[in-house]
This record gives structure tokens, sequence and C-alpha cells, in this order.
């Protein structure tokens, strides 16, 4: 695979920036000017993960047409995975000093530790269920979807009503997974101190690699003959079947692999953030998501990582400096990227090439007029 | 006709919309290496006679049968063009954002799995392939640009070799013609007819000058059934279809 | 004054027997303030009791003295009532006793036999009370008490009622306290028990169970009065759980209804509709609060006036979102969607800094709140209201697209946009007042939210989503699918309340929806034909 100059620029800026961040905050000492403050790691190590969760959505909206508005239920399904991993570490050095059971489930009254729970102080298990729950959640939900061939706003609308009813469940304290407050108060991660600045340094470089790793293998799929029928699916869905392909197959392919690798970002989000809980299934999570990519630059993979840098940037600077301001600004930017940049900042920089979608698919432009 | 000859037989095929009969036990029979063409007014079924063969329309009732007596209403419209029967549609459907290059690579006859074609590189043979049919389709200068650039001639034709690229048996054309200039019709029924010498064909025009052109026998389809069938000229003198379709 | 002492006479002077029997309650209430002893107590229920169905006009006032404790006596055996002042009358009679001071009396003491002979008492010389209300209210105190005890009291009463619902509900009264009269023959028995089984609720079912552990005809007979209100109950309570469900599906009918305009009819992505919708109940409270200051006098109809005030800020908002930005996304609906979705975020801030983030008060007036009995159903008025103003609405929508010249001008741009342009139609603007219309139904939808759900800037985002599952439930583009979806879905969550909890019966509903659109993603009720094609 030949990378071309911005997917090499991506790669270097975005593991550059992790390891100087990381070395000038283990080698420089506190108080010095070149010192940079483990909030900062953990910020950026943040945005990193969310990058992840805008490169997924990127993959199945940019590149299959599936805009997918409830694709922070599996980043935060596989937060949740790691949530219950970090949780287990805890042992006795919680608030109610049970071996066993989290404080909430003592806190419960729980006697025993629910079925759905072991094994999750194994980091591999755990991190096997970090890919495998969002992988089989997702593929369920598209097979059902893609072949019944439920398509435009119709699959964005359920797609929002699966992360609306996870977020109720997770609510629920009888499911086992903290309710309302999810879990926070993590002690260790394989052994280290979450809180430790050298733990936050490795886990920011961690979120780096997994990222170009996720946009190596994104380009490789966008690249590949499959990534051309994902395209030809995207903008001509029914010419694709009169060539004997079955878009189901590749828009499901695509969908799990997008929901994995959302997966894998919400569970190095987690231990950087320091808690999970319910508020990250909330549907505006997910359309917030969907802006970042647009910002950047919907059908480039570098856009997408660009445009959640970008936007969160501006959110955890907004919400600083002007926090009544945010709101506005969030709203204002969904319509303008929608109304004057249709291929975000990324179009701002490049000519058109063959990897960017129309502006107006073909498909969907029917569809306004048959309706009635 | 030999059934050994039959390559496909549409028998009693009836569509409804809410009431409205877009076919109505249409019967049909084409012969191997046959090329046919199918006219009618407007609303006389000819593409919803397309959609059921291709599996995008199931019909209330009634069978189609495709050659060694794969009956097509049981299957749907990917299996239908693994079988060999390809589709061109009446408005050029190409896929825009890809090279003339790439759309007929990726309509090459080969395996369609995702897993394939995550994989797959291009092969010497695929390249001979697709050199062969941007020769037959003179698209050869025209390689590697968007197919999104293309005149509307040159797209009706990109879309004929990815039909070509197929390898099918028979090719269901659905007005080949419509918007094309003299010379354009003119090249395009040469290039049916050069087509047709190993594939059947199956053209849905209106353009009565294209039809004769193309010098086959004609079917006249009208309100979902078969009006009439034989030669042009046969099928202009009759009284029916001068009722229904030319005179009036 | 003196009319009516003289009338009392002389009710008094008719019957000398129950007036003889009021002297002897007298005298053994009186009797039994003497000294402590378990006969005494006996004697003093026995007094009250005997009280309680004579007809002397001041028993009331003598039962009620002793039991605030104000009852004594003094060592002539006559019953005083002391007076908030301190002073004493004579309770028989009422006169003031002016020479009577605290050493000269004891008072009359009592336990809990003769406590709750008290409460029986009070309760059935409610039965005598002038009004119907009363009367009725007593006679439902002793059923629920069914005190053998009162039996008398109630035959008496029964045979001076000709009010039917008190007579009735005083039979009743009287059946459940003969099944508990240890006196009372077997043949009443199975009487009071058909009467009972008659009744129905779950009141009579209490009053039956108690009996089932015993044997013998009656208990036999209250078995199967149990089992039979138990199906009764049970269709009630089916009734209850549809009227529940068609309430909960009028809520998402309204908040659907201008989504199905928007999106069923346009095939516009609107995900501000929420807010539309919030900014309908804002405007009811903005209504209300001017009427409170301007024209108190009409505060009563102040929601009457919100309708159409809502109908005209949401429908103007919708008809300026349209021109400003929904037009320049015809065909791209993601893109729309996307768009609304901010257009979404900033109503709500704008509505935060106007209004502040909390909750306010939208009073609910007079004649929309109280609730009221049908059968076994209990129905409160504003659900009610809004189950009929739902319906009204969807009414409206519908005769307004089929009958006037606008909805005419609406239905040919959805059909075909270039013939209705080529025949002369504005479409731009159809389109624009499509929208309005839409926004302001949703509006409206508002008013009526706004008595049931707290109006604050995030009100609208709690409907968008059961909204859209409406529509796309109900099939797009289809009014009378759009009212089904709502009340099938409305009714689905009702019945799995009680089986799931409200959490997990709307998860379940929003996964068998989601399963729904997956098998059949137009809708229950999907448009045929050529156009769906393409």
């Amino acid at each position: 695979m030949k990378l071309d100059r911005t997917s090499f620029l991506t790669i270097t800026g975005v593991l550059g920036l992790a390891l100087v961040l990381a070395v000038l905050n283990q080698v420089t000492a506190v108080g010095s000017a070149l010192h940079v403050p483990t909030y900062v790691l953990a910020l950026t190590g943040k945005y990193l993960c969310f990058a992840m969760l805008a490169l997924a959505v990127d993959l199945v909206w940019g590149f299959a047409g599936i805009l997918s508005l409830g694709h922070a239920a599996f980043f935060a399904l596989g937060g949740y995975a790691m949530g219950m991993y970090l949780m287990r570490q805890i042992g006795t050095r919680g608030v109610y000093g049970n071996p066993n059971l989290p404080d909430f489930m003592v806190f419960l009254g729980w006697k025993e530790l629910p079925w759905y729970w072991y094994g999750f102080e194994w980091f591999g298990f755990a991190m096997l269920m970090a890919i495998l729950v969002p992988a089989v959640l997702a593929g369920v939900f598209g097979w059902l979807a893609f072949r019944s061939r439920v398509t435009g706003v119709y699959l964005s609308i359920i797609t929002q009503a699966l992360t609306y009813a996870l977020l109720l469940a997770f609510f629920r304290n009888d499911m086992g997974f903290g309710g309302n407050n999810g879990m926070t108060d993590f002690k260790d991660i394989l052994g280290f101190n979450v809180q430790a600045d050298s733990t936050r340094s490795a886990l920011l470089v961690v979120s780096a690699l997994l990222l170009c790793g996720q946009f190596l293998l994104a380009r490789f799929v966008v690249d590949s003959r499959f990534g051309k029928i994902l395209i030809a699916v995207r903008d001509t869905e029914s010419r694709t079947r009169f060539l004997g392909y079955r878009p189901e197959s590749y828009k499901l392919v695509v969908w799990v692999l997008s929901a994995v690798m959302a997966g894998i970002g919400g569970a190095l989000y987690v231990p950087q953030v320091g808690i999970i809980n319910p508020s990250e299934f909330a549907p505006g999570n997910s359309i917030e998501a969907v802006i970042w990519v647009a910002v950047g630059g919907r059908g480039t993979l570098v856009g997408a990582i660009l445009g959640a840098i970008l936007v969160n940037f501006g959110k955890t600077w907004f919400t600083g400096a002007l926090p009544e301001v945010w709101l506005y600004a969030l709203g204002a930017m969904f319509i303008f990227v929608t109304l004057f940049l249709p291929r975000g900042v990324m179009g701002l920089f490049r000519a058109r090439t063959a990897k960017e979608p129309e502006p107006e698919p073909p498909t969907v432009a029917a569809a306004h007029e048959v309706t009635g | 006709m030999s059934d050994a000859d039959t390559l496909l037989y549409l028998d009693g095929v009836t569509v409804t919309f809410d009431g409205f009969r877009a076919l109505n036990a249409l019967s049909l029979v084409l012969n191997e290496g046959e090329m046919r063409a199918v006219i009618g007014p407007n609303g006389a079924g000819k593409t919803t006679m397309m959609d059921v063969i291709t599996g995008k329309t199931r019909p209330d009732t009634g069978k189609v049968v495709f050659s060694t007596g794969t009956d097509l209403t049981k299957l749907d419209e990917p299996a239908i063009a693994s079988l060999g029967i390809g589709r061109k549609f009446q408005k050029p459907t190409v896929f825009e954002p890809h090279t003339v290059w790439d759309n007929l690579l990726l309509a090459l006859a080969g395996d369609r799995s995702p897993r394939f074609s995550m994989f797959a590189r291009e092969t010497a043979e695929e390249k001979r392939r697709i050199e062969s049919i941007l020769e037959t389709t003179r698209l050869t200068d025209q390689r590697y640009r968007r197919s999104a650039d293309l005149s509307h001639g040159q797209k009706q034709w990109l879309e004929i070799g990815m039909l070509l690229a197929q390898e099918p048996q028979l090719l269901l054309v659905d007005e080949p013609v419509a918007g094309m200039t003299d010379a354009e019709t003119e090249q395009t029924a040469e290039l049916l007819r050069e087509i047709n010498k190993t594939r059947s064909v199956v053209v849905v025009e209106h353009d009565m000058a294209f039809v004769r052109a193309l010098g086959v026998k004609v079917t006249v389809l009208h309100e979902g059934s078969v009006l009439s069938e034989g030669s042009i000229d046969f099928v202009s003198d009759d009284p029916k279809v001068i009722e229904v379709y030319l005179g009036r | 004054m003196h009319r009516l002492i003289a009338l009392l006479l002389l009710m008094t002077l008719m019957l000398p027997a129950s007036h003889a029997k009021a002297d002897d309650a007298y005298e053994e209430i009186a009797a039994s303030a003497q000294s402590i002893s378990a006969a005494n107590f006996d004697s003093v229920r026995r007094g009250i009791e005997e009280l309680a169905v004579s007809d002397d006009p001041r028993a009331a006032v003598v039962i009620g003295a002793l039991n605030d404790s104000l009852l004594f006596a003094n060592e002539d055996h006559t019953l005083v009532i002391q007076q908030p002042d301190g002073t004493y009358v004579d309770a028989r009679t009422g006169s003031p006793l002016p020479d009577l001071t605290d050493d000269d009396v004891k008072s009359v003491r009592v336990n809990n036999a003769v406590r709750s002979a008290i409460d029986a008492a009070l309760g059935s010389l409610q039965l005598f009370a002038a009004d119907a209300p009363k009367r009725l209210q007593a006679a439902s105190a002793v059923f629920t008490s069914h005190d053998p005890a009162a039996l008398p009291a109630l035959d008496k009463a029964l045979a001076k009622e000709t009010n039917a619902d008190v007579k009735r509900r005083m039979e009743q009264a009287k059946a459940a306290a003969l099944l508990y009269s240890p006196d009372a023959g077997q043949s009443d028995k199975l009487a009071a028990v058909a009467t009972l089984k008659a009744r129905g609720d779950q009141d009579a079912r209490s009053v039956l169970s108690t009996l089932a552990g015993e044997t013998g005809p009656v208990a036999e007979a209250a078995g199967a009065a149990v089992v039979s209100i138990d199906r009764v109950l049970q269709i009630w309570s089916l009734a209850q759980s549809v009227y529940y469900g068609v309430s909960l599906g009028s809520v998402l009918l309204l908040a659907a209804a201008g989504l199905a305009i928007t999106f069923g009819v346009m095939g516009v992505i609107n995900m501000a509709h929420g807010e539309m919708v919030m900014i309908g109940a804002y405007t009811t409270f903005v209504v209300q609060q001017l009427m409170h200051t301007y024209l108190p006098s009409l505060y009563d109809i102040s929601l009457l006036i919100a309708i159409p005030m809502a109908f005209l800020v949401s429908g103007g908002i919708g008809v300026a979102v349209e021109r400003s930005l929904i037009r320049w996304l015809y065909g791209r609906p993601l893109e729309t969607l996307l768009a609304t979705w901010g257009l979404s975020l900033v109503l709500q801030q704008v509505v935060r800094s106007l209004f502040g983030a909390n909750n306010r008060d939208v009073d609910t007036p007079g004649w929309m709140s109280g609730a009221f009995q049908l059968g076994g159903l209990n129905l409160t008025w504003n659900r009610m209201y809004i189950i009929v103003f739902a319906f009204l609405v969807v009414a409206a929508l519908m005769a307004a697209l089929r009958y006037t010249p606008l909805g005419l001008r609406m239905r040919a741009v959805t059909q075909n946009r270039r013939m209705a342009a080529a025949m002369g139609i504005r479409t731009p603007w159809i389109d624009a007042l499509t929208f309005g219309l839409g926004s302001g139904v949703a509006g409206i939808a508002g008013v009526a939210l706004s008595q049931i759900d707290n109006v604050s800037p995030n009100l609208g985002q709690g409907y968008i989503i059961d909204s859209f599952m409406v529509v796309v439930f109900g099939g797009v583009g289809n009014l009378w699918g759009t009212t089904l979806g709502a009340l099938t879905l409305g009714i689905v969550n009702k019945f799995l309340e009680p089986i799931a909890g409200a959490v997990l019966g709307k998860i379940v509903v929003l996964v068998l929806l989601i399963l729904f659109v997956q098998r059949n993603p137009r809708g229950m009720f999907p448009l045929k034909g050529r156009a769906v094609e393409t």
C-alpha cells in the first residue's frame, strides 16, 4: 500500500503530537516553561479517541452513504467494557471494600457478581469484549437493516432509536452497569495507576498509535476494490445489484468494522477521562460526531480526524471561555457547514478528487419528489 | 421452437400496483442468440417487464424461466445478474465518482464477495479484457476520466461496456439511444448488432427508425400484454398496433 | 328558630317510644360516668347505639361531644357538655347551666369499643343528613366499616330514603354489614352476596373475600361472587389500560401530526420539530402571563387563545426556517437532518437565554382539572381534553389538506412538482406554507403538552425520536397511518408497562419498532405504485 502525502502527514502529525506532549510531560519539571501539564495529555488523548469515532462515522457515512445517528452507542459500549475492567481492578480499595463487587452493586444490596461481569477482571477479555460487543450489536442490527433495504433517513432514524433505547437501558440500576452514575473512581490499569503522569503519557501514545492504525486500515479498505464498490453502492446502489453485487454484504462488513473502530476508541477514552456513564449514549453525542466529520470533510479520512480535533478543541475553549455561546456555535456550525461547506475544511484545501462524494447524490434527489 | 433453443420464457406474468395492472398475463419467448425489440406506448409495461426479469419486481402470478429451467421469480437481483442477465437503464447509470477504467473493472465477471474484493489485485487478464471493451465501446481515450465528466452518449456506451464486462448471456437494454445524436444512434445500432453475435439482446425503444435499423423481430406491448409480434413491417401494418400506438 | 323548636317538639311527642329510648340512652351514659368498669363501658356503647337510632335531634351534638371528650355527667345523672368558654350546657336540651363548675362533673370515659361505637354512630347519624351527597358519603363509610351495629340505622335511613343513588349505596352498605352480622339469617346473607356481586368493584370484592375461608352456602356464594367480580374488574382494568394507551397515543399523535406534514408529505427531515412544539408551549406560557396581567377576566380561557397564537408563532418560525434554510437543501435529506439539528440547538439556546433553563409553570384552568368516574374507569379531565383535542387537530389537518385550495396545491406540489409549477402554482410559496403548516401544528401540540409536561427548553427533545418513529411506523405521507401508528404505540406501551416497568417497556417498544421498520421499511400503510419504485 502506497501512502499519499496527506496520509503521511496525518500519521506523522498525530504520532508526533502525542510523542512530543508525552515526552515533554515526562522529562521536564513541573513549572518549567516547556512542561506540559497532565490535563493537556488527558485532553489530547480524549480528542484522539473522538477522532477514532469520527473515522468510524466517516467510513460508513462518507464511503457507504450510511448516516449513522447512533455511532456513539458503539463507542460507549467499548467504553463500558473498559470501565468494567477498571471497576474490577479497584478490588478492596472501594468505599465498601468488597473484593468482588463494585461499590454500586454493594450499594444496591447485590450479593453476587452478575454472570455478564465474569471475566472482566482480565484485561485481554475486557478488550476482546470492547471489540466483540459493538461488532455483534452492529452485526445483528446491520444484517436486519441492510437485508430489508432500509436506507437513507429511515436508517438514520432507527440508528438513533437504537442508541436511545440503549441510553434508557443503561440508566436502569438493574442492568448492573452502575445506572445513572455509571462507573468512575478508577485506580489501576494493568497494574499502573490511572492517575499517574506516566500512565497518562502512555495512554496518549497508545491512543495515537491506535488512531494511526485505524487510519491505515481505513485507508486500505477505501483504496481497495472493496472501497470502490462501496462508493458505487453509496451513489448507485441499485446499479451494483444489477451487476451481481450484494450491497447488503458490503455495507454489513464496513458497518461492523466501523462499529469495532468506534468501540476501540471508547475503550481508550474511558481511562483518560476517568468516567463512563449512560449520557455517552445520548442521541446528541452521535449527531455531534457526524458534525465533526462534516466539518472536516465527509469522505476524506484525514478530514474526519481533523474535524474531530478542531471541533472538540473549539468546544473545550468555548465551554471554558463563553459557556452559553457554545450551543449557538455548535448549532451554527451544523447549519453553516451543510449550507456553505459541503466538503468541509478539506474541501477548502483540495481540488475535487474521485474519492469525494457528489454534493448531491442522485439516489436521494428522487426521494423528495416521490413521496406524496 | 424447441426448448433447447429457448433462453427466456415468460408465462402469464401479472403485476399489479394498487389495483393497476402493469403487466397482464404477459407471455413472451426469447430464443438463444436472438435480438428482440420491444415497443409500446407509455405505461404499456415495458420497464415493468424488465423489472420482473431482473428480479426488481416480483410478479403476483406467472413464471419467468431462464436458460435451463431456473425460475427467476424466486431470485433477487444479484443472483439473477450472476446467472448472466445484464441490464442497462433508461437513464445512463454509471458509477460517477469512478474512472471509466474502474467502472469496467467493477463490472468484470468474477467473484462478487466482499472478502475477495478487499484483497483483489488487478490481474493481467483483467487489464486485457478492459482494454478490449474500451476498444469496442470507443472509450479508450477516456479510460482515466471520471465517468461523471463523460458526455451523455459516452455514458450510455460506458454502461453498455459494463454490461459486456459482465459477460451476460442476455442483455436487457432500455432506450439506449434516447438523447443521442443521429451519428451516435447509428453507431449504437452497430454496437448492438456486434454484441448480438455472441449474446441475446432485448431492446426497449421508442425510436422507430432505430428499431427499423436493428432489423429484428418486434414485440408490441399494450396495457401489460403482447398486442402484436413479428417483423417491423408486419407490426407496422397491424391495425391493432396502428390503433393504439402509431396511428392515433 | 322558635318554629323549628316547636316542630322538633312535635316530632318528639309523636315518637314517644324512641323518645323513651333516648331517655334510657342518656341515663345509661350518664350513669357510666360515676365509675369505671367493663359493664359501664358496655352501657355507654349501648347508649350511643340507641341514641344514634333515636330521633333525638341533639344525638349528633351529644355523640360529637363525647368524641371530643367534652361530655360530662353531674351527680344527679344529668349529661352536660362543656362549651369552648368552659361553661356547661344541658346535653339533652342545650340550655345553659351557669352554676355548674368543673368540680361538679365527671367526664364520660371511653375505651376502644366505645370509640368505634362513636365512629359508627357518627357515621349512621350522617345517614339522616339533609343533603344527598352527605348521606351518600355516610353510606359509603358504613360500607367500608361494614359494622353490623349500623344495621338498625341503615334500615331506618333506607325506609326514608328517596334518592335512588343513595338508596342503592345504602342497600350495598346494608348487605356488607349483614354479612358480618352474626344474627343475620342465611337467606338474608345470600341476598347480601348477590347485592355485593352486582356492585362488582374492588371494595365489594374485599368485603366478600374475607368470607372465602369459611364454609357453607354463603361462603360458596361469596367465593363465586369474588370470581365473577374479578372478571369484571379485569375487563375494567383492561379498559383503563386502553384508555391510558389512547391518552399516550394522543400525545404522540399531537407531537407527530406536524411531522406527518413536514416529513410525511414534504420529505423534509426536520430535527427541530420538537423545538417547534417547545416554542408552542412557551407561547402558551407567555399568553397566560399576558392575560394574567392585562385581561384577568379572560384568564380561564387563556389556553384557547394560546392555540391560534402558538400556531402563528411556530408556523411563522417554520416559514422563516423554510425560506432561509430548508429550501437550499431539498433533495438532500441527510444534510437537512444535520442542518435542522443545528437549528434545534440554536432554538433551545435562544429559549434558554430568554426564559431561563428552569421549568416554567403553565396553569391548568379549572375546567381542565379534576377527574371523573365512568363505570370502573377513572378519567382525568386534562387527559380527556387532550385526547379529544388531538383528534380534532388531525381531523382539521385532513380537512385542510383535502378541502382547502391550499391543501389542493400542497398535494399537487408533492405529487408532481414540475407539473404543478407548469400549472402556475408558486411551488416555493407552497413549500414554505406547507412547512409552516407542519410547524404550526407542532406549536398547537405544544399548547396541549404544556398541560402535562414540564415546559422547559428541553421539552421538544423528549418527543422527537418518538414522533419520527410514529410517522415511520404509520407509513410516511399518510395521516391515517400516523393516527393509527400513534394509538398503537401508545396502547402497546401502556400494556407493556405493568409487565416490564415503564423504562423497560419503552425500550421494548423501541426495539420492536426497530425490528418492525427493518421488516417493513415503508411502515404499516405503505404507499404503493410505480412512483415508490424510483
